[in-house]
């Protein structure tokens, strides 16, 4: 049977490689993004073509001024991020909906409806409604790549940034996907052009207006675009819909009529007030917050919506069948069931640092990434996590609000991407408005919890070519930190007295805590350990600091299990009896 | 054709990617219409991970829902249970008879239930594998989730040289040997 395979131009694809595609045939040129479940395959997929510069920038904010430029220059370009990230490049985002494009511009951003990964189940729409700028939402991969090329030519017709919303089924969903050639597009020319591009009020007032004209437009054009579609069958019940929520309603209600959505920003008015005229019992389905019944509610026409449909987490066809066929769909799952959070692998250096902050009875106010987990039990030692680069300015505020000597029980924990994405601002307030707290960099040399992604610290671009790295410590000493401390995260003596120096002293201190994360390639495993039954006393002390090697068997003996012994020896150091040895 | 619903679910860390990438050729290959959703992110940090695998003329959902898996693949046994109501009335399940340790059973804080393939058994076509055993035999630990894959091929109507032949083409260059045998030792346990 080798060489069965059929020759076909058909991939299976991710969303996000999808999407990467898409960009990629539609010819864009430049492409920053920061990483973040659920979008981060897109910026990595992007990389493999050659075509494209594309790179990671320190944060949203900064890959979305990158695409804004590149643009302004004339060439068709990206940025992608999750939808928080999107709050951090509000800002540009808000002002690029005045100035317009040249070159097309498209920002995908993912939401996460169900929180596989993330501190808050936010609606990108809402955003992209305030600041006045077209959605399009595929509902597979073979739209998401579609969906790019055609929010190019939107774009560059309508002159507008154009977002493309992904969720987190989508960008994590394999479909087939056809593939095409890049199409050939030649830069624009540019031509300064002050009036379009110089935001101060006079000019705002113009562009203003010009947003406006757009809205117009796109809603009366977009009846006619291609990708918002009737789907006529029995009209008892219609249904609109857009995204993935579209695969559920096939799934489950294949015998009624469907409105599908390709534009969910602005909407497209008429066509929506056709199909509403045409079936007798409409119903609005769509993940998250009722916009799109909002709006339509607004308009006088009736239909069912979050009446009956959550607005939190994702939905499926089952959910469908129950709540508008009334099918009785009920499967029991077994009770009683441990849970499995996520945890902090075995011979993580964040676990190595919590074990201490942990028996110094520290609170710290935590940050986004992996070092989040030290808020699971047993470690049970971050107080807060509010969004990236939070740890350090709530600390500062907590200070601010308490005094200096509260402020000896507390440290803020950031780890060293999330830090150059936006920490360092607050570390910069920090020093300026006299902060005497201690902050941890928890440097693992990649940002982890999205799949090791470089930054502006590790030496190496998106596209692993070598580059001039920030040295945190000379960033902190030139911030003006009096004291900075860089310690290995494993040495548990020299971190525990660093720690309680720094808290003490009246002075603000950082401690940068080094050692590269355990699945990276650079932290070679040299040894893994095992327990000495002979000299074990059952005493349980290393399983304190809560690793997932560690088990329990049936006779009660506590084992390490040897394929997931990291060799870390933070165990040994727990044990009082000599128990836990080196695997010769 | 109906869409046949496959599930393979089990630890964060454990392979299960590769599983689904196999699973994923060999269907396109065969002309089906597929779709895949895999886990990404916090959750795999240990955590409960689960794969879905439909496929068939055309397939809508991307997800396989409760009461619908034709087979389920547990590369774990609190895993299998913990999914065990998304098996199909009839459905294959196949279970690694391994054990991982969640976080609130290795601090003390629950128990790691007991006569989990006894309980499953009672009401479903149980298929009981040691694959970590046997894939220490072979020499490579890592290859189980292969020979788990093995077993539950069996459930499909693929032919072993078309898996073979997946596995040849998707497994990194120098792992094609052990991963073969590792498929046809799990195929010859089924």
């Amino acid at each position: 049977m080798k060489g069965a395979a059929k020759v076909t131009t058909k991939e299976l694809m991710l969303g996000n490689q999808a999407f990467a595609r898409g960009a990629y045939e539609a010819g864009c040129k430049v492409s920053a993004a920061y990483p973040g479940t659920p979008s981060t395959e897109i910026s990595e997929n992007i990389a493999k073509y050659d075509e494209i510069y594309s790179e990671w920038s320190p944060n949203e904010k900064v890959a979305l001024e990158v695409a804004i430029g590149a643009s302004i220059s004339g060439v068709r370009a990206l940025a992608s991020m999750k939808h928080v990230g999107l709050n951090v490049a509000a800002d540009p985002l808000f002002t690029a909906s005045y100035t317009g494009v040249n070159g097309g511009l498209v920002i995908i951003v993912a939401d996460d409806p169900g929180l596989y990964s993330s501190q808050n189940e936010q609606d990108t729409r809402a955003i992209a409604r305030a600041a006045k700028v077209p959605v399009l939402e595929p509902s597979d991969s073979a739209e998401a790549k579609e969906f790019v090329k055609f929010a190019y030519e939107l774009s560059e017709k309508y002159d507008t940034p154009v977002i493309i919303r992904s969720t987190t089924r989508l960008s994590h969903s394999q479909g087939l996907v056809e593939l095409s050639d890049r199409i050939d597009i030649e830069d624009k020319p540019y031509n300064r052009d002050i009036a379009k591009y110089v935001m101060m009020p006079g000019n705002a007032k113009g562009r203003h207006l010009a947003v406006e004209k757009r809205e117009l437009a796109l809603i009366k054009d977009s009846c006619n675009f291609p990708i918002n579609r009737v789907e006529y069958n029995d009209t008892k019940i219609g249904i609109i819909t857009s995204g993935i929520p579209y695969q559920y309603v096939k799934e489950a209600l294949p015998e009624v009529s469907v409105l599908k959505l390709g534009t969910v920003n602005p909407l497209p008015k008429g066509l929506i007030e056709e199909f509403a005229s045409r079936v007798e019992k409409l119903y609005i389905v769509e993940e998250l917050d009722p916009i799109i019944e909002e709006q339509v509610k607004s308009w006088g026409i009736n239909a069912i919506g979050k009446e009956i449909f959550t607005v939190q987490g994702e939905y499926s066809a089952n959910m469908l069948r129950k709540a508008i066929k009334g099918e009785d769909i009920t499967y029991h799952a077994v009770e009683g069931i441990p849970n499995r959070p996520p945890i902090l692998c075995p011979g993580c250096p964040h676990r190595s640092v919590y074990t201490i902050l942990k028996k110094l009875k520290l609170h710290a106010a935590g940050d986004i990434g992996c070092y989040t987990l030290g808020a699971v039990a047993p470690l049970s030692v971050v107080d807060t996590t509010i969004c990236m680069g939070a740890s350090i300015s709530t600390l500062h505020g907590i200070e601010k609000a308490k005094g200096k000597e509260y402020i000896k029980d507390w440290v803020a924990v950031i780890g060293d991407s999330t830090f150059l994405h936006t920490g360092v601002n607050s570390l910069i307030n920090m020093v300026y408005n006299k902060s005497t707290g201690t902050v941890l960099i928890l440097d693992n040399s990649t940002t982890g919890m999205t799949g090791h992604q470089d930054h502006a610290a590790t030496g190496k671009t998106l596209k692993g070519e070598v580059t001039y790295a920030v040295d945190l410590e000379k960033l902190c000493r030139a911030i003006g930190v009096p004291n900075v401390y860089v310690v290995n995260a494993y040495d548990g003596k020299k971190l525990e007295q660093t720690i309680k120096e720094a808290v003490a002293s009246d002075e603000i201190a950082v401690i940068i805590a080094q050692a590269p994360c355990v699945l990276l390639k650079k932290a070679s495993i040299t040894r893994k350990y095992y327990i000495d039954q002979e000299k074990c006393k059952k005493c349980g002390l290393c399983m304190k600091p809560g690793c997932p090697a560690k088990t329990k068997n049936e006779n009660g003996d506590i084992v390490i299990n040897e394929t997931m012994c990291n060799g870390c020896s933070l165990c040994v150091d727990f044990c009082k009896f000599d128990a836990i040895k080196a695997i010769e | 054709m109906n869409t046949k619903n496959i599930m393979i679910v089990g630890v964060g860390g454990q392979g299960t990617l590769l599983t689904s990438r196999i699973l994923g050729k060999l269907m396109i290959e065969a002309g089906y219409d597929v779709k895949l959703s895999e886990v990404h992110g916090m959750a795999q940090r240990g955590g409960s991970v689960v794969t879905f695998v439909r496929y068939g003329e055309k397939v809508y959902e991307p997800i396989v829902e409760e009461g619908q898996a034709d087979v389920l693949i547990a590369f774990e046994k609190l895993e299998a249970l913990r999914y065990i109501h998304f098996l199909k009335k009839g459905g294959a399940i196949v279970i690694n008879d391994q054990q991982i340790d969640p976080m609130p059973v290795v601090i003390g804080a629950v128990e790691y239930p007991q006569n989990i393939m006894e309980d499953i058994s009672k009401n479903h076509r149980v298929y009981k594998v040691n694959a970590v055993d046997e894939a220490k035999k072979l020499g490579n630990s890592k290859v189980f989730n292969i020979i788990v894959l093995g077993v539950a091929a069996q459930h499909m109507e693929f032919s072993k040289d078309q898996w073979l032949s997946v596995i040849e083409r998707t497994v990194p260059a120098k792992t094609v040997e052990i991963n073969k045998k590792a498929f046809e030792l799990g195929y010859s346990l089924a």
